[in-house]
């Protein structure tokens, strides 16, 4: 058994999301291990940034249920509870498609930004921090900390006081997976984080993922286009093709998957037949 | 080669002949002819020497535009453009440039006191109170506009709900200025937590409209319950700030205490200080809140307001923290208008404040608290200083609003210096900076 069947952290079930008439998502139910490097792909327009969304709650499923399973043994179901809660509560933190950072702001300011609901409780609500308060220095001095170490992490310690716009595109990236991971979660939703990076850039990325997950135990969740990210680092891949799934295993398995090359390749319609029959065979066997 | 030997004369005079002709069909009905009330019921006057003025400046205008302008290398317009400043202040001698403002905001009214006589510097006395007043309002209304970068168009609402708030608890409860000053900004920040609400959810031009609606709703109420408010009549009688329990009266007040020789001036300086310390307190706390958390998530809302979310901060409540905060500061400003008045009126608190307000946080520079500054001595010191030309007055600030939103888009003083930094504190340019959706 694998162990996203032995140990979720999140567990999606029948999970459909209706804009209108558009099916978005349909029934989808898929298992995300802890610890794991779970890939979600599928050609454009399959329905995987619905996914994200309706999991870092910018989106409310129409149907389904979301379940975290924190390793406190807390459990949360994301499907009530409000976007920033989910991020702050819930330990799911998630970077954007198109890059978000606060682009006025300095690169450390970002990060900063990111560490706020730890900020604001040590300021007590701001009415400490008016007043400085020792305890809110002491805070404010360890976020600048934990900053610095996350800029090191990502190589971006000397340009810490630049604005976060003025960074090339592969920084950008990077500096936005490092805010995420400032709010400390347990997952991390990673929106194509390769798309427009150079061999070398995703290179540096995939030894970023690593590092992320082998020295906080981040189990992270991933959209990618690129095949060769994919194999390489996932544990587990999750197929989507017109908001449902086709295939889920290991990326071996994923493959060598006849839906999945017919869904990525297209296939003439006499094999799609054949495909199906197989399909049906397979199922009344 | 010389840059005249460039200019097409010919042209730029065909041009000019073709503009008069366009300004000759329409000025020739709309000031050359008007209808007049008289003896036998309507008469037509015409006016054709006024229309040639208006044809005459149009003519050489378009003239001296095409010349000078359209069809040099270097139009004057960029040497003027040029000659406005753009003020770009380093975050290492920030510093310096604030205190040296402050020292002489407090050593003005002195100065002042002993060029012209006690006589003389009042009325100089009164404009700096006037400009400090708009500058604590430029600086409250900083708070929402240049931080969070949500547009609001009502601001004038909280600088009345503080006014009446003041006028109403001293006629009603005999209460002082002292207590009823964080009374009234309190409850203005209450009535900033009540517009924020319906607001959450708007953005931009929605917002800029409920905003402005909201500063109309209470005007109108102000203007309606007569027997709360006093309706148009206003309030009257509104109890003078004391000194630590002593009056600016002629016996027994803060002169005969200090052994002076009673004068009006002494009560005009008091107001002066007061409302500089009332101002300094505004900027202190703002300055404070922009390196807390709450600030700092007031510009990453007006940055990105969907990374915020992502990022696990409380949207809703961050902004209604920027209204509250915002809203006291109006509430505080609008008690020392009352108090300084002695008398309030719904004809104080018109749609007009909340645009001048504007005007000076968008001329300033969006977020930045010098910037205020100038722009307040600017535009409200040059309206009193103009006073004489009364109509025109409007006119020409309005061009002048217009000029420099042209040359300098993001305000007389553009960059944001960061709240937080390792090595070095750089400004960041105003380019980079986002102003806000909402």
């Amino acid at each position: 058994m694998s162990n996203w069947q032995k140990n979720p952290i999140l567990t999606i079930e029948h999970m459909t999301m209706r804009f209108g008439g558009l099916v978005a998502v349909n029934d989808l139910s898929f298992d995300v291990g802890r610890k794991d490097i779970t890939a979600l792909i599928g050609p454009n327009g399959a329905g995987k940034t619905t996914v994200f969304n309706c999991i870092t709650g910018f989106y409310k499923p129409t149907e389904g249920r979301l379940s975290m399973n924190r390793n406190s043994g807390q459990e949360y179901l994301l499907e009530r509870m409000p976007d920033f809660e989910i991020a702050q509560k819930a330990g799911i933190a998630r970077t954007f498609q198109n890059i978000r950072l606060f682009g006025g702001m300095t690169v450390l300011e970002n990060l900063m930004v990111a560490q706020h609901n730890t900020l604001m409780d040590a300021s007590l609500f701001t009415f400490g921090g008016i007043f400085g308060i020792s305890s809110f220095k002491n805070a404010e001095k360890q976020a600048i900390e934990n900053a610095k170490s996350w800029l090191e992490r990502i190589d971006l310690i000397d340009r810490a006081d630049d604005p976060a716009a003025d960074l090339p595109y592969g920084a950008q990236r990077r500096l936005e997976i490092a805010r995420a991971m400032c709010t400390e979660p347990e997952i991390l939703c990673l929106d194509e984080p390769a798309a427009g990076l150079n061999p070398n850039e995703s290179n540096q990325l995939n030894q970023l993922l690593h590092k992320i997950r082998e020295e906080f135990g981040t189990s992270i969740l991933l959209i990618e286009h690129d095949m060769s990210v994919v194999m390489e680092i996932s544990d587990h891949v999750i197929v989507l093709d017109y908001g449902e799934k086709i295939s889920d295993g290991t990326p071996d398995f994923v493959k060598n998957d006849p839906h999945v090359i017919a869904a990525y390749l297209g296939v003439e319609d006499e094999e799609i037949e054949a495909v199906e029959e197989e399909v049906k065979k397979e199922k009344s066997s | 080669m010389s840059s005249s030997s460039n200019i097409n004369y010919m042209a730029a005079i065909k041009d000019a002949v073709i503009a008069g002709a366009i300004s000759l069909a329409l000025f020739g009905t709309m000031i050359g002819l008007k209808i007049e009330v008289s003896n036998q019921g309507l008469d037509i006057l015409h006016r054709w020497d006024a229309v040639g003025i208006a044809v005459a400046i149009v003519v050489t205008g378009r003239f001296l535009m095409s010349v000078f302008v359209w069809q040099t290398q270097n139009p004057v317009t960029d040497k003027i453009a040029a000659l406005i400043p753009d003020i770009k202040i380093d975050a290492g001698s920030e510093k310096y440039v604030k205190i040296a403002v402050v020292v002489f905001a407090f050593a003005l009214p002195f100065i002042l006191l002993s060029i012209f006589g006690a006589r003389g510097s009042r009325q100089y006395v009164d404009l700096g109170i006037l400009v400090l007043t708009y500058v604590m309002l430029g600086w409250g209304l900083n708070i929402v506009v240049g931080l969070a970068g949500l547009l609001d168009l009502g601001y004038v609402a909280f600088y009345a709900v503080g006014a009446y708030s003041y006028a109403l608890l001293a006629a009603h409860f005999d209460l002082g200025f002292w207590i009823c000053l964080p009374l009234a900004g309190i409850l203005a920040g209450f009535w900033g937590v009540i517009l924020g609400f319906p607001v959450l959810r708007l953005r931009g031009d929605y917002l800029a409209i409920v905003t402005l609606a909201f500063g109309e709703i209470i005007r109108v109420v102000l203007l309606n319950w007569y027997e709360f408010t006093g309706g148009p009549d206003g309030l009257s009688r509104i109890p003078r700030p004391t000194f630590f329990g002593l009056e600016f009266t002629r016996k027994e007040g803060f002169a005969d205490f200090f052994g002076l020789d009673y004068s009006s001036i002494h009560r005009i300086i008091y107001m002066y200080l007061l409302i500089l310390i009332l101002a300094l307190i505004t900027n202190f706390v703002t300055m404070r809140l922009r390196k807390l958390p709450v600030g700092r998530a007031w510009e990453a809302l007006r940055e990105d307001e969907i990374a915020c979310r992502s990022l696990g901060i409380n949207t809703r409540n961050t902004k209604l923290s920027a209204f509250a905060i915002g809203a006291t500061f109006g509430g505080f400003a609008g008690s020392f208008f009352a108090t300084r008045q002695g008398f309030i009126s719904p004809e104080s608190f018109t749609f007009i404040e909340s645009a001048v307000i504007l005007a000076i946080v968008v001329l300033g520079g969006l977020g930045s608290q010098l910037g205020v500054v100038i722009a307040s001595i600017v535009l409200i010191g040059g309206f009193e200083f103009f006073r004489e030309f009364e109509e025109y007055r409007m006119l020409v600030f309005g061009l002048l609003m217009v000029l420099i939103m042209i040359w300098r888009p993001r305000g007389l003083i553009s960059g944001r210096i960061p709240s937080v930094y390792l090595k070095e504190k750089k400004t960041v340019s105003a380019d980079l900076v986002a102003e806000g959706e909402g």
